[in-house]
């Protein structure tokens, strides 16, 4: 599966050419419209024309990224994948309960993270050691909170939770927490 | 004239107090209250993101978060509550051309939403109750780290701004819909149809066109009104139910606050908060452009029939998009994660899209036009729209939300720069183009501060929710804390960038205190000596 990494560049550099289009596009009609000429009606076609690309483009965003992005079809199915791994891991005053001290899983292998909260509302999420971040997800108490994931390289990870749960919540890290090993290593 | 005599009465001494009606007085309160409570909301701003940078030795932890609670809703609520309510309760019966149906009812709007505001704001300040906005069941009932007294008194002051939104929805419809004495009875039925959209709606399946009784500016604030009011019901109901855990654990009660389902509450105030996030904001924005559009052009709307059909679709919307909050909790079902998450949310790329298009066309079609304050505001705010809209489609998204839901780039290029840029420099313009109605007459003193104020708000306001953006693709979380300094670079210039903003509010508040002078200043506090019906009638 794709790094999330590959994917954020991605999203970077399209939303950054897009600012800089609007930008221009804005600061040109601010130029043209006060500038010399003669006000015209706009055409009823370029209307329309641009509610269909509006129209196209809100719609084809979904489905470029369901087919390009890995991780989205698997989360929304990921009952009808079989986990190579799984690990629950409870979560109780402000404290992630670990199945044991580290989390060790091999390359390529689908995990399926279990998180439980026995109290608030928890975020557990999985961060790189440059502190960016490869996923997360909500842990709301009383309901399943389980996460599917296929590491496509070796790392070591920082679990930190990732939703607000009061000031306490702030020290909820367990540095390199997560290990991420070849695939041929028995563990 | 001397800078003493200016500042006390203002350029040229041309703004009289006393001769403002109560409407307009009315007005200006809440503009005043809206702009001190804007000037609350930076200076926090700044202050939290120097914590950002590094943490500040008068500012404790638990002190931050409650900054971090209160911050949006004195933005929301005292500040742009504020300054819309005035402008819309002046706004209606100025373009429907009757009085407001009740000047008193608009008073205690003011007073409970400037009240309340001061009242959940000095809670959090003295108690540091600090559950956040989004109250995640069941933090706001977790009495082992906050105040169960702070936390009363700060639900109070919500339930005040909420009854305060609601006397404003109240004054809104009966000004629509009510006959002033000694006028020819008013269609109620009617003008109540066409300010819902009901009439367009009719008009879509029969031959003969029933005509709009109610201009479009209005029938924009008629709609957004009814999501202020599904708005206020919601909060208001979570309130209650936050107070019956906080009164029972002052008399020595613990109820059972698993009780409440977390996700089915997280559902719940979430459709309520995105009435105002995705309904009454966008709608209430899209229809101050139509008006400001057509005020700076002097021209029709470009495609009125199809902006009214899109007031409509975008209420509809706005009641059926909140699932995309909750993509990242896997509890909440894959259908609603899709189809109201993701698709029903891609609609405000269209409806906002169709507003953007048919402002820029109606000012088109009357070039060449002067570059006016309304104008730059104006394009400021379409600009910031154009920004933050995209940005909050792509994390609206399965795909995406897994790596971006939490982190700073939905606060940043999305929220920040929808807020800051987008609706700040709608109001903005708003208050440009109004200023002459509502002082009749008063000269702004200063055109270069007002350009200094334009410059200064929209490269602060896009820089800050850039460098935020930044920050949040490389990992940082919103709503936490990092005291080794991870981020400190991207901090540091977008506390450069709110430095900007700070210098461009207190360069606006500083060029509209010497227009109308210290003493206009208090005597639009002071009791009006004509009443609006009098005016209406002599003109």
């Amino acid at each position: 599966m794709v790094d999330s990494k590959v994917v954020l560049t991605g999203q970077t550099l399209a939303y950054t050419f897009y600012c800089i289009v609007i930008i221009l596009l804005v600061a040109w009609f601010a130029i043209k419209v006060t500038g010399k000429g003669k006000g015209l009606a706009v055409k009823p076609a370029i209307f329309y024309t641009f509610v269909g690309f509006l129209t196209v483009l809100g719609v084809s965003l979904h489905l470029i990224t369901f087919n390009t992005i890995p991780w989205a079809e698997m989360d929304l199915n990921r009952s009808d994948y079989k986990p190579d791994k799984t690990f629950v891991i409870k979560v109780k005053d402000h404290q992630f309960i670990m199945p044991s001290e580290k989390l060790v899983i091999n390359v390529n292998d689908k995990v399926l993270f279990d998180v439980q909260s026995e109290d608030l509302t928890y975020g557990f999420g999985l961060f790189r050691n440059d502190n960016s971040m490869m996923f997360q997800m909500q842990v709301v108490p009383g309901h399943r909170n389980d996460l599917l994931w296929q590491f496509d390289r070796e790392g070591v990870y920082t679990i930190r939770s990732t939703e607000y749960s009061g000031p306490k919540g702030v020290f909820m890290i367990l540095k390199d927490a997560v290990k991420v090993i070849p695939a041929n290593t028995t563990n | 004239m001397s800078f003493i005599k200016t500042f006390m009465n203002g350029e040229e001494g041309l703004f009289k107090s006393e001769t403002l009606t109560p409407m307009q007085k009315l007005t200006l309160r809440f503009v005043v209250v809206g702009l001190i409570y804007f000037g609350f909301v930076v200076i926090e701003g700044m202050l939290m993101r120097l914590y950002e940078v590094k943490p500040l030795p008068f500012i404790t932890e638990p002190q931050f978060f409650a900054i971090l609670t209160a911050h949006p809703l004195v933005g929301i609520f005292g500040s742009t509550y504020s300054i819309v309510f005035g402008a819309f309760l002046f706004l209606v019966p100025f373009l429907m051309k009757k009085p407001l149906w009740s000047i008193k009812l608009g008073n205690w709007t003011l007073i409970l939403v400037a009240v309340g505001t001061f009242i959940f704001w000095f809670a959090g300040f003295v108690s540091h109750y600090a559950p956040l906005y989004t109250l995640y069941w069941p933090l706001p009932a977790d009495f082992t780290q906050f105040s169960v007294w702070g936390g009363t008194f700060f639900i109070v002051g919500i339930a005040l701004v909420m009854v305060g939104s609601a006397f404003f929805v109240i004054n809104i419809f009966k000004t629509i819909t009510y006959t002033p004495d000694g006028w020819e009875k008013q269609p109620s039925k009617a003008l109540l149809a066409s300010a819902l959209g009901i009439t367009g709606f009719r008009n879509l399946f029969t031959k003969n066109k029933e005509e709009h009784l109610v201009p479009l500016p209005v029938a924009a604030v008629a709609r957004g009104s009814v999501d202020v009011a599904l708005n206020t019901a919601i909060i208001l109901f979570t309130g209650v139910l936050i107070l019956v855990f906080m009164v029972a654990a002052i008399m020595g009660f613990d109820l059972k606050s698993t009780a409440i389902d977390a996700l089915l509450y997280k559902n719940w105030f979430w459709w309520g908060l995105d009435l105002i996030a995705d309904g009454l904001v966008l709608i209430f924005v899209a229809g101050t452009w139509y008006l400001l559009a057509m005020m700076i052009s002097g021209k029709p709307l470009f495609m009125q029939n199809i902006a009214r059909a899109a007031l409509l679709v975008e209420l509809v919307v706005s009641w059926t998009v909140w699932s995309h909050h909750l993509l990242s909790d896997q509890a909440q079902p894959a259908y609603l994660k899709v189809l109201s998450g993701e698709m029903v949310t891609a609609f405000e790329l269209i409806t906002q899209g169709l507003a953007f298009f048919i402002t820029l066309a109606t000012l088109w079609s009357a070039r060449p036009l002067k570059m006016t304050n309304p104008l730059k505001f104006l394009l400021g705010g379409l600009l910031g729209f154009a920004l933050a809209v995209p940005a909050g489609i792509m994390q609206a998204d399965v795909g995406l939300n897994r790596i971006l839901h939490n982190t700073q780039w939905i606060v940043g290029p999305h929220v920040h720069v929808a807020i800051l840029v987008g609706l700040t420099m709608t109001l903005y313009s708003a208050i440009y183009i109004l200023f002459p109605l509502l002082t009749n007459g008063a000269k702004l003193y200063s055109q270069k501060l007002a350009n200094i104020h334009f410059w200064c708000h929209l490269i602060g306001g896009i820089g800050m929710g850039a460098f935020m953006g930044m920050a949040g693709l490389n990992g940082m979380l919103r709503r936490s804390l990092y005291i080794n300094g991870e981020f400190n670079t991207y901090m540091i210039l977008a506390a450069l960038s709110g430095t900007l903003l700070l210098i461009g509010f207190l360069v606006f508040f500083y060029n509209i205190v010497m227009s109308v002078g210290i003493k206009g200043v208090i005597g639009i506090f002071t009791p009006a000596k004509i009443k609006t019906k009098e005016l209406i009638a002599s003109n």
